[in-house]
């Protein structure tokens, strides 16, 4: 086993998705089947060899500090689910 | 010829030398676009009266300097952003977001004098090989209409095969510009790695994304790359180098151009037919006097393992940003955390949910160096197999995808079926290479493509390999039946 079910319930927890038992039990037997697929890198030997992250040899791309135009707050606020007094409204995250 | 088949370069010719007016252009592909797509699907949302507005805005412009597409009507995937115009990313979660600005890439074409129609279907977050993964609708190729256009940019290559538009721009992370060109039977460009600014375009795998023309004719995949190209101050990835006059490079001529045709690209798991169409292609490329031999480039294999590593665990980062707050969809919970889970279980597809679960999984504490960083060191192995063939070779030629176009439903219940599809594309994504797919003949009366891959910001030998190869093969391929 590559990946067990309470593994899969944690990563969901950690993703912050819901999933039904159904799509649970689902994801477990394809991540399963993807990740024995992924297995095959184990063979290779990749001592010394570095990560690339990145193909481009760009590093730090700096401008000068200087005032640019932005979105305005009604831009910005324009496809929130949920706004007030000018700012994102969420569900209440503390007790009373 | 009916004017909806006119060329990119024939209608920016004709509207230049006061033949045809811009609106007119618009016009008539509006007419193809209602005659064909009942059955092709294409588009997410179109809006024919702002589109005519703005051609007829272009008809009064005669005179003023012009754009390379001044008055040529187009179309953009849905995940390229456009100001006060919905941009679904063909996603529940995103299904009535506006954004309030427009990607750099989608503005370049409007100061060119570009017309857009509409925003095309694709796999949700341009997750998928097939635009089955779209929430909203499934598009047909229109080869086969029980056949899928390939994805994730399907709407784009369908529009284009179908002739309701002559150019669409898509989006390549795996393979998703030139896999469906291929399955289309048109070209799709895939510029070098920070050859176009990813800026507005919806994130899903940052270091491997890039945008792209889809167009019928090679020559106007240059054209539309030239407009769209360049260095952006708003994406620090977007490339300081010189962008050339790329249609100077289409001369014909490859006579003494050395190409290598990997093995590992026409061995096992390549459909003999496609083999097949692509060897004819490489033996028209030699008879015009281009050097070809075999090569090998040994880690192949491992790029489907590297890039459903990688991509996914960016994806997952990337689109932790949908979370019911800001923009898209909420669905309301018991409290904050559970707004989350339900907000993103029910806006998001199987696909997007399976890949933000591999991706975190590879992230998280004690899987990041055997997946993660392991998949980072591969794709090192990867990008030195190409540099070690470009040492000797001006080009790499080979088929872009392994089959033809499939029939809907035949690899969607199967992940790992439909991940290997992209095996011949994924590489070049990894090692951040332009590539192009040239359509090269027929396989059992289906589009195969020829990949030209090239060096690095070396999109002009790409183009004038395909560009040789369509003119001295000079197939007309149309699909019948439209």
């Amino acid at each position: 086993m590559k990946i067990s079910l309470e593994q899969v319930e944690h990563v969901a927890r950690l993703a912050r998705l819901s999933l039904s038992e159904d799509e649970a039990r689902r994801y477990t037997e394809q991540l399963e089947a993807i990740l024995e697929f992924a297995d095959q890198l184990q063979e290779l030997d990749v001592s010394g060899v570095p990560p690339t992250s990145h193909v481009l040899p760009i590093y730090n791309v700096l401008r000068e500090d200087e005032e640019q135009p932005g979105l305005t707050r009604e831009e910005a606020l324009a496809g929130a689910p949920d706004s007030e007094d000018g700012q994102f409204r969420v569900p209440a995250i503390l007790e009373g | 010829m009916a004017m909806w088949r006119w060329s990119v370069r024939e209608m920016a010719d004709r509207v230049r030398a006061g033949e045809v007016k811009p609106s007119e252009l618009t016009e008539a592909v509006l007419a193809r676009i209602r005659e064909t797509e009942g059955k092709i699907r294409a588009f997410l949302h179109m809006d024919e009266e702002a589109a005519m507005s703005r051609a007829r805005g272009l008809d009064g412009r005669a005179g003023e300097a012009r754009g390379l597409l001044f008055g040529v009507p187009g179309a953009v995937k849905d995940n390229l952003c456009t100001a006060g115009v919905r941009t679904t990313c063909a996603s529940r979660i995103l299904a009535n977001y506006v954004p309030p600005y427009t990607a750099t890439a989608v503005c370049k074409l409007e100061e060119h004098g570009a017309v857009l129609v509409g925003k095309t279907n694709m796999d949700e977050f341009a997750m998928g090989s097939s635009t089955e993964n779209s929430a909203f609708q499934k598009t047909a190729n229109p080869w086969d209409l029980n056949r899928v256009p390939g994805g994730s940019s399907g709407g784009s290559a369908a529009a284009v095969a179908a002739g309701q538009v002559p150019f669409a721009l898509g989006s390549d992370t795996g393979g998703s510009i030139r896999q469906p060109a291929a399955f289309c039977g048109v070209v799709g460009l895939k510029p070098t790695y920070g050859r176009v600014s990813r800026y507005g375009l919806v994130a899903f795998a940052s270091s491997l994304d890039q945008i792209g023309p889809i167009t019928r004719t090679v020559e106007d995949a240059a054209l539309v790359l030239q407009a769209i190209a360049g260095r952006d101050p708003r994406d620090s990835t977007s490339a300081p180098v010189e962008v050339p006059d790329w249609t100077a490079s289409l001369t014909g001529e490859v006579k003494g151009m050395r190409l290598a045709v990997p093995r590992e690209y026409i061995g096992e798991g390549t459909d003999p037919a496609v083999a097949e169409a692509v060897k004819r292609a490489v033996e028209t490329l030699a008879g015009l006097g281009a050097v070809v031999e075999e090569v090998s480039l040994p880690h192949t294999k491992y790029a489907v393992a590297v890039y459903y590593l990688i991509a996914p665990a960016e994806a997952s980062s990337n689109l932790a940003r949908y979370d019911g707050v800001r923009y898209g969809v909420r669905v309301e919970g018991d409290n904050l955390i559970d707004m989350y889970g339900r907000t993103r279980s029910q806006g998001f597809g199987p696909e997007v949910k399976r890949r933000i679960m591999l991706g975190t999984y590879a992230l998280s504490s004690g899987y990041y160096d055997a997946y993660y960083l392991r998949a980072q060191k591969v794709r090192t192995l990867i990008r030195r197999d190409f540099e070690a063939v470009f040492e000797r070779f001006d080009a790499v030629v080979a088929p872009t995808a392994p089959t033809t176009a499939f029939r809907f439903g035949e690899k969607i219940e199967d992940p790992l079926t439909m991940y290997l599809n992209d095996v011949l594309t994924i590489p070049v994504n990894l090692a951040g290479l332009p590539a192009i797919s040239v359509p090269c003949g027929l396989a059992g009366g289906l589009p195969v493509g020829l990949q030209v891959i090239g060096k690095p910001f070396d999109e002009a030998t790409v183009l004038r390999v395909a560009h040789a190869y369509e003119q001295a093969a000079a197939l007309k391929l149309e699909p019948a039946g439209l």
